[in-house]
């Protein structure tokens, strides 16, 4: 499965993720294969996705760091009907995953069936090229 | 604190309705509404448009083009954009600047028309009103598929069940039958909606609110001019806001919509009201599993019992709390902007007791809760006669 949003129809870059953004290193760390967040100097706040600025504190003062990968499954869907640019990918699963370090992020579920698919199981990142050469991140059960 | 009132409603017909521009559509509600409150636009201060997505029919400032057509010019125009809750936000703002004395009475209209474009584009179009950086692009979640993981929490921390689910379109149906400017006027079954097919597991076609255009309108007055201008005035009489995450990831709980329990919160201790007091309620069903949430949000059951409580019949009028007996965004249909307004002049109907074959027998006290996105925007109001 590519993800056909990171490039329009001619291979040029669009103006959404991974570009135009000051956690533009996120997109840079996924070529490494690692899975990185940002952490609140001040309050120590977790994100992942990341974010340069912690709204709490007001402060942009923020440190990137690694995360395990690992998590839990909270919740999931299945889609069958997509949006336009989705829907030669039919059916997919999509799972909101609750990270090792706290934080939760809304990924695609992959190479798991849908009778495996659990509330509560354990699930590692994977990492996945797209036609374009960029890399981007899934989970699979772990 | 002074009050508002509102003193004229009414309601396009609901539906595919090729047969009008959305501005045209707009006007039908306006024009029913003016002649309920028998005033004209010359009686009236100000103009305050709901309209949700400019992509679903390519005309930036909407709010302009319906204040132009429905003669509203020269006085001053407002446009509330808050995804499917922009109506609601548009009464809200005419009510604060009645409060407030900087107009007297004010034009409320919300309007959508959605079946220009086709259904691909228009998922596509709703859809980005999700996080579109960190959700919608990388995963193609689209927006029934927020609601599937809220459904899909629901049915494993409460047991919650696919026939429950189900419960809720087959009693929006039934109502929807008794509407003549429902959308969809068909009778189901729990077993023609569990058949139907799947959209974003759990959810499938049946679960999911309509597609569809139209407008509504009301006229909002302060308390001295509504007594001048009617005897029968519905008073908002209680008003709740709050916002919630766009992000999913954000979100610190999937078990209801804090947004809308904070929205009920407020609105009860405004109108010095309970759940238990309301009469009439219409909720936002854009999807089965948001009826069921809003029971829960609004008290009218406990956290967890919102599928219990449509199964045992108790939104049906006879139950405990009357509930989306227009038909709901499920059969009514959902044109985004308009619905919250189509609440308020459901509940203002109901009220003064115009509603017919759906007339909750008595009803003196009402609320309309009204969600944008995925719970990202909630609205409660209270009415009263």
């Amino acid at each position: 499965m590519t993800t056909p949003m990171l490039s329009n129809k001619e291979g040029k870059k669009t103006t959404a993720a991974p570009y135009n953004t000051k956690v533009a290193g996120f997109f840079d760390s996924l070529k490494e294969n690692k899975l990185t967040g940002t952490r609140c100097v001040k309050c120590k706040t977790v994100y992942c996705p990341p974010r340069a600025d912690c709204s709490k504190c007001m402060t942009s003062e923020v440190e990137w760091f690694e995360l395990s990968g690992r998590g839990k499954l909270i919740a999931y869907t299945v889609v069958y009907v997509s949006p336009e640019t989705w829907e030669k990918f039919v059916p997919y699963a999509v799972a909101l995953i609750e990270l090792e370090e706290g934080p939760k992020i809304l990924a695609a579920l992959r190479d798991v069936k849908q009778e495996d698919i659990k509330v509560g199981m354990p699930v590692r990142v994977v990492y996945f090229e797209t036609p374009e050469g960029y890399t981007v991140y899934g989970f699979t059960k772990a | 604190m002074k009050r508002v009132a509102i003193v004229g409603a009414g309601c396009s017909k609901f539906g595919k309705r090729e047969d009008a521009s959305m501005q045209e559509l707009a006007f039908e509600a306006v024009k029913k509404a003016l002649d309920d409150a028998e005033v004209t636009t010359a009686d009236l201060d100000a103009t305050f448009v709901g309209n949700a997505n400019q992509f679903l029919t390519n005309q930036a400032q909407p709010g302009a083009l319906v204040t132009d057509y429905v003669g509203m010019n020269p006085k001053p125009s407002y446009t509330v954009v808050d995804a499917c809750s922009s109506g609601s936000g548009a009464l809200r703002a005419a009510w604060a600047s009645i409060c407030s004395g900087l107009h007297d009475t004010a034009l409320v209209c919300g309007v959508e028309k959605m079946t220009e474009i086709s259904t691909a584009k228009m998922t596509e179009a709703l859809g980005r009103a999700g996080d579109t950086r960190w959700e919608v692009l990388p995963t193609g979640i689209p927006n029934p598929g927020a609601y599937a993981l809220l459904a899909c929490v629901h049915m494993h921390e409460f047991g919650m069940t696919d026939r429950q689910l189900a419960s809720v379109a087959v009693k929006a149906h039934h109502y929807g039958m008794m509407n003549p400017l429902a959308h969809f006027q068909k009778k189901i079954t729990i077993e023609d909606a569990l058949k139907s097919r799947m959209i974003s597991y759990p959810l499938r076609l049946y679960d999911c609110s309509l597609v569809s255009d139209g407008s509504a309108a009301v006229i909002l007055a302060s308390e001295e001019k509504a007594k001048e201008m009617t005897d029968t005035p519905v008073f908002v009489d209680g008003l709740g806001a709050a916002t919630d995450t766009v992000a999913l990831h954000s979100r610190t709980s999937f078990t209801g919509l804090k947004c809308a329990e904070l929205a009920a919160k407020q609105a009860y201790k405004m109108a010095n009201v309970g759940p238990n007091d309301i009469n009439v309620a219409c909720v936002h069903d854009c999807f089965t599993i948001s009826e069921i949430i809003a029971y829960e949000s609004l008290g009218f059951c406990e956290r967890g019992q919102g599928g219990k409580f449509v199964e045992e019949g108790q939104s049906y009028i006879g139950g405990k709390i009357p509930t989306n007996v227009d038909g709901g965004l499920k059969s009514k249909g959902h044109p985004l902007g308009a619905t919250g307004v189509a609440m308020a002049v459901e509940i203002t109907k109901q009220l003064r007791g115009e509603c017919g074959q759906r007339q909750v027998p008595g009803a003196e006290i009402g609320l309309s809760h009204n969600l944008g996105m995925h719970g990202t925007h909630a609205y409660v109001h209270i009415y009263r006669r």
